[in-house]
């Protein structure tokens, strides 16, 4: 590990950081004026690309015919497989992916080819003209079916730590079980697009609506059969993404960049709403299997847990999206042993990806399940199980994948929700409320989260920036991490502000680009502010250092004394302004502009073994929620949720606790109204907001406290102390299926386990109340 | 013949000769080059498309600015009206409409993508309700999405901009729109201003489109881009626009828009209320008619149900002829009915709840708002002498049109509330029905849910809460 990639060593004090400033775009986005790649104005000859979709879900492609879509009014050109210069390729890691299917379709919705036209509307009904003659062979859309099969996308995981065999079978209790979960679309608000525009001999601007735009221009370039560095991929900012815009952009941007090297002409891709849906991949549902050992306690002695998430037709991410999921089935409590597999299951459906959390909500949900189980057939409390099993503080204990788990907060967060939703006196009312109605029945349920930080790949934890400072004392930022709406833009330009001692409104936050920034990672994992953030406090901080020696001439004083803040360059009472000290700095031909790097330090991952120190740190949080479900209709709603959500020293709290709400609600909704119905041809049906139903504003529940732990400093060297806040709080929402599955069990007093699984929809979950009924009738008659 | 769309945008007249069967939406964003209303769906669920809509008043209606869904408005549904957009607000004053500056303030945007769209429903909501309570907000936001925030930031802006005293809107200056606009050999858009008209159209273009607020059939312009060649639109038809109670009947003639009829159902079916608060948001209700969510005779439709168990009748006007259908009639087969190719629906006729008749609608959904039944079960139910003197039962989700359940009827008429009674009631209509599986539900599910529906309505008829949104 050299320097260069440290965060630099300089003391800053904060002023911009820590304060709640709003999202740069605020007043952009409630006025209009904040432009989204489809809203910036046509240049001339533009044309729409509309996609050709495979309607058959598995099959060999014996001829594609798209005379009469050629023939049709305003089309320029069909663009198919054997159209690309370069590769047909597609894929993140492995090189499975084409970008239009070649030869064979995989999935219903698979892009065989793509129409563009001089309007968007020719574009979309050319399209439909198209004849593509499909062979149909036998399709696979049950993840347990390929796993039986041994059908798979990519290698089989293995976590293994001690003898889960021997200890589940010496343990006083054993239970074996399944959780199903189901996937979840992404539902940003803007669709995937991208306007590409051809330059001089190879050269290809993209403006694409990703996460990820070092890996829409490697992709660009390949599908061209160009270098790299003819593309230049750019994004100002994203209408949502939550991982459906990292790996899942490439195509759409390829596809348009295709088009302009074909016609010429710049080209534009937005995919329309319903095609976004059943072309583009989504969370992944995953099958739990288990098997779990325990003592009269609850403590666990082992635990097997056979993972199989739901990979769709190619790998995409699913390899590190299992990894995730076997490294956080453990969340908050020491498995003594332990035996995870992790299977990504080829099926005949759309790739499924990234999004939010990684896997890792799939797997703290099974433990989590895992532990309502255990509770109720042991007669135990739920909450003393959890106990039984946390992670000590100070203990040093490691979790399955040799990682020690420090700065341990996990007792701490959990005390304080408990006070926060006054659990003792709320369960009792609970209680006394289910024994009073036989229609309506409560639940209420906690659970804590423990996530870890890091890509898990250690390679992906590195991050540039560009940093200039012109002569006015204006400064002009730019980094590899993009702006989804997190406000990350916001965040790295407070940490830049209070390095030179400016206002955050002398800071311009320009768009990302590929140009600016190689080869960055994408902006996911949580790590967005962690890295970009340090990027920039390292380039801005090399400037600084820069200028101190400037302003210890000038001022006549030591460069130790020099201090920046309040615009204004200070030492032993005398000061210059910033922006004179920039002018200075010209003069004096000081550069003042720097490239920044940052590298997380101290991680390291075995792939094979699955062992190592992935993660730089943890991030904890706990909720207790409360729900209420109808017996007769399944219909259900979240009364009352509370949060305590550990954020070390927040660079900004006002956007941290939108990533905690947000994520909340969208965590809510995956595991309740959220659910992808596919027919049995294998066509999704749930492809708009009619049929895919998100929370809505009422769906909030009507008390939601979220308290934001600052206390404590990251115990790790991050940026200004702070930690990631994207994913973890989205995790904290299986509270609210713990609680359904809570009141489902009141129905047997709490006595028996609820068989529900994720999403509990009202179907789910009325049939999780007969399925109770008749099992507590079973129960009381013998 | 060719004829520009005139209308007023952001306080300005606009004439244009796009086709009368463009979306406003693509409009907006492609010829006036204002491209701070979104696309995000184009079927007028998720909202980012929002506009203010405000039409000549009518004597059924007459607000200022209503939200509608642009992406599924016609450029021809325009004529003569006026258009407020997000730029429009944020013109309004230097620091734009005052739910503009409490959102900016208030961190209720993220990635902002939904924003214009949630400004622009919430700035509607102001203009007509000053001191909204948290239902209300929640109304006004049913038809919009917001997949960042989990909308708290944006209930707050709300709560803190209807304490700001400027929160209305302009005035716009009444138009009459022309009576067609759009031109021959393109597309036509129809507006006539008289039920003989209406007919006259209707009779020498039998293949015409028939567009009353167009938010269902309009999908296929927003959606497949479909292009339509005529279309006879219904919403200046004096005689539609009828909504009146007369001999205990209340009218609501075939242009009337769910939110004009809203007040008389909360007068008079405070539950058929909910139901229409529920299965369409501000925005569609703004747009749709009772008339047209009947005429696309949808099996989900959840204007039937209630209307099947209220004995709700329809008026069918033709050249010269008249004629009243039973509403439970009415429907023949899956998106089929009674109604002829040159009839137009002209009213809907309902008859007022008489003493002792309590009528409850039932809505089961997998969201609360804005969502298309599973099951919607309805019952009206008549008490004498402590026992059921007369019911009419109607469900929709569980066959191939929205029916009546007699055999349930008869299994309670003349019974008391009680158990017996139920369990005769339940098993009625569980053998009354074979239901589809689908996205929305399995058949099971549906089964057994409208059996339990009647549990439901017998523990809400003895005075128990039996909803979760009740809590």
């Amino acid at each position: 590990m050299n320097d260069a990639g440290k965060l630099n060593s300089l003391k800053v004090e904060r002023s911009e950081v820590g304060k709640g400033h709003a999202h740069d775009s605020a007043r952009r986005h409630v006025r209009g004026e904040a432009i989204y790649i489809d809203d910036m104005p046509d240049l001339p000859n533009t044309l729409h690309i509309a996609p050709v979709l495979s309607l058959v879900a598995a099959g060999k492609i014996l001829s594609i015919d798209a005379s009469k879509a050629l023939a049709a009014p305003g089309v320029v050109c069909f663009l198919s497989a054997d159209d690309i210069p370069g590769k047909n390729e597609a894929a993140p890691i492995l090189k499975d992916e084409p970008i239009l299917a070649d030869r064979v379709v995989e999935h219903v919705g698979q892009i065989v080819g793509a129409i563009a036209a001089t309007s968007f509307a020719e574009a979309v009904q050319a399209a439909r003209l198209v004849e593509i003659d499909i062979e149909a062979s036998d399709p696979c859309f049950d993840v347990e079916d390929a796993f039986a099969n041994g059908s798979k996308t990519c290698a089989t995981q293995k976590l293994k730590d001690g003898d889960a065999t021997t200890f589940i079978e010496s343990a006083p209790h054993k239970f074996s079980g399944r959780v199903e979960i189901g996937g979840q679309d992404h539902f940003y608000l803007e669709s995937h697009v991208a306007y590409a525009l051809p330059g001089e001999d190879d050269e290809m601007t993209v403006w694409s609506s990703t996460q990820h735009p070092t890996e829409v221009q490697i992709h660009v370039a390949l599908a061209l059969g160009v270098k790299n560095h003819n593309v230049d991929v750019q994004v100002r900012r994203m209408g949502g993404a939550f991982g459906g815009k990292e790996s899942q952009a490439t195509i759409i941007a390829a596809i348009a960049a295709l088009a302009a090297r074909k016609t010429g002409k710049p080209c534009r891709f937005r995919m329309r709403r319903d095609v976004d849906m059943a072309a583009t991949g989504k969370r992944h549902g995953f099958v739990m299997n288990y098997e779990v050992g325990v003592e009269a306690n609850g403590r666990f002695t082992g635990l097997k847990v056979d993972a199989i998430a739901n990979s769709g037709h190619v790998a995409d991410l699913s390899g590190p999206v299992v990894t995730r999921a076997l490294t956080h089935l453990d969340n908050c409590y020491h498995i003594p042993n332990s035996d995870f597999t992790g299977f990504a299951a080829k099926t005949n459906t759309v790739s499924n990806t990234a999004f939010r959390g990684f896997g890792g909500p799939q797997g703290i949900l099974a433990i989590e399940a895992i532990i309502d189980r255990t509770a109720r057939e042991l007669n135990l409390d739920p909450n003393a199980v959890r106990a039984a099993n946390y992670y000590g503080p100070g203990t040093g204990e490691q979790t399955p994948y040799e990682q020690p788990v420090e700065d341990n907060r996990i007792v701490d967060v959990v005390e304080r929700v408990m006070k926060n939703a006054d659990w003792e006196k709320r369960r009792a009312a609970i209680d006394q409320f289910n024994a009073e109605n036989k229609i309506l029945k409560k639940g209420l349920a906690m659970m804590p989260v423990k996530f870890g930080i890091s890509f898990n790949l250690p390679t992906l934890n590195q991050a540039g920036s560009l940093v200039h400072v012109y002569t006015d004392g204006s400064v002009h930022l730019n980094h590899g991490g993009t702006e989804m709406g997190q406000g990350l833009y916001t965040k790295v330009a407070q940490v830049v502000a209070d390095v030179f001692g400016i206002a955050l409104a002398d800071i311009k936050i320009t768009a990302t680009t590929t140009s600016k920034v190689p080869n960055t990672s994408a902006t996911a994992a949580s790590s967005g502010s962690d890295l970009n953030g340090a990027a920039a406090f390292n380039a801005a901080s090399e400037i600084r250092q820069r200028m101190v020696e400037i302003a210890a001439t000038e001022l006549g004083a030591a460069a130790e004394d020099i201090h920046f803040g309040n615009g204004k360059v200070s030492a032993d009472g005398k000061s210059i302004n910033f922006s004179e000290l920039a002018k200075l700095c010209w003069m004096k031909r000081i550069s003042l502009s720097a490239a920044g790097f940052y590298a997380t330090p101290k991680i390291h991952w075995d792939s094979e073994k699955l062992k190592g120190r992935p993660f730089y740190y943890f991030t904890y949080g706990a909720a207790v929620a409360e729900v209420v479900i109808d017996t007769l209709t399944g219909e259900n709603r979240c009364l009352r949720a509370d949060i305590v959500q550990d954020c070390g020293k927040p660079l900004n709290p006002t956007l941290d606790l939108g990533q905690v709400e947000g994520a909340f609600v969208q965590g809510m909704g995956w595991l309740t109204c959220e659910e992808l119905w596919w027919d049995e041809a294998g066509r999704l049906k749930t492809v708009g907001p009619s049929t895919y139903k998100i929370p809505g504003s009422r769906d909030v529940p009507p008390e939601f406290n979220v308290e934001i732990l600052d206390d404590q400093p990251n115990h790790e060297e991050t940026v200004f102390r702070s930690k990631a806040i994207g994913e973890p709080p989205l995790m904290l929402a299986i509270s609210v299926w713990l609680a359904l599955r809570d009141a489902v069990s009141s129905i047997s007093k709490g006595k028996l386990p609820a068989n529900l699984d994720a999403p509990a929809t009202a179907e789910r979950v009325l049939f999780a109340v007969e399925d109770m009924k008749a099992r507590t009738a079973r129960r009381n008659s013998t | 013949m060719s004829s520009s769309i005139d209308f007023v945008l952001n306080g300005q007249p606009v004439s244009t000769r796009c086709r009368p069967d463009t979306t406003v939406l693509e409009w907006l964003r492609g010829d006036a080059l204002l491209r701070g209303t979104k696309e995000g769906c184009a079927e007028g669920d998720c909202g980012a498309c929002s506009v203010l809509l405000k039409h000549a008043p009518t004597e059924a209606d007459s607000v200022n600015y209503q939200a509608a869904n642009s992406c599924i408005l016609l450029m021809g549904q325009l004529e003569g009206a006026a258009l407020l957009t997000v730029e429009g607000l944020a013109q309004s004053s230097p620091d734009g409409h005052v739910i503009q500056q409490r959102m900016a303030e208030n961190g209720s945007s993220q990635c902002g993508f939904c924003t214009p769209g949630i400004v622009t429903s919430l700035a509607g909501l102001l203009d007509q309700n000053g001191s909204p309570k948290e239902s209300d907000i929640h109304d006004a936001l049913a038809g919009n999405l917001c997949r960042c925030t989990g909308y708290r930031p944006i209930v707050e802006a709300a709560f803190a901009a209807a304490r700001s005293s400027d929160s209305q809107l302009p005035k716009s200056d009444d138009n009459i729109g022309k009576d067609v606009v759009g031109a021959e050999g393109e597309s036509v858009f129809h507006l006539p201003q008289t039920l003989a008209e209406l007919l006259k159209l209707k009779n020498e273009y039998p293949s015409a489109i028939l567009l009353a607020g167009g938010t269902d059939i309009s999908l296929d312009v927003a959606h497949a881009r479909a292009r339509w060649e005529r279309v006879i639109c219904t919403r200046d038809v004096k005689e539609l626009q009828v909504l009146q109670v007369k001999d205990d009947v209340l009218t609501v003639g075939g242009a009337v828009s769910w939110q004009a009829l809203l007040p008389h159902l909360e007068t008079h079916w405070p539950s058929f209320a909910t139901l229409v608060r529920r299965f369409g948001s501000t925005q569609i209700r703004s747009m749709g008619t009772l008339a047209g969510n009947l005429a696309t005779a949808s099996p989900i439709g959840d204007g039937a149900p209630s209307l099947i168990a209220l004995n709700a009748s329809l008026t069918l006007a033709s050249n010269g002829v008249k004629r009243v259908v039973p509403l439970e009639d009415f429907f023949t087969g899956y998106r089929k009915s009674d109604l002829q190719s040159d009839e137009v629906i002209e009213a809907i006729n309902l008859p007022l709840p008489q003493a002792g008749q309590g009528f409850r609608a039932y809505k089961i959904s997998k969201r609360y708002d804005q969502d298309i039944s599973t099951v919607c079960g309805t019952f009206s139910i008549t008490f004498a002498d402590g026992k059921i003197s007369n019911a009419r039962i109607a469900f929709g989700g569980m066959a191939a049109t929205p029916v009546r359940c007699k055999q349930a009827e008869a299994a309670i008429i003349g019974h008391e509330l009680n158990e017996g009674t139920l369990a005769a009631g339940k098993a009625a209509i569980e053998a009354s029905f074979k239901p589809m599986s689908d996205m929305r539900g399995t058949a099971d599910y549906r089964s057994l849910v409208a059996s339990n529906l009647l549990e439901r309505l017998f523990a809400d008829l003895s005075g128990n809460v039996v909803e979760v949104m009740s809590l």
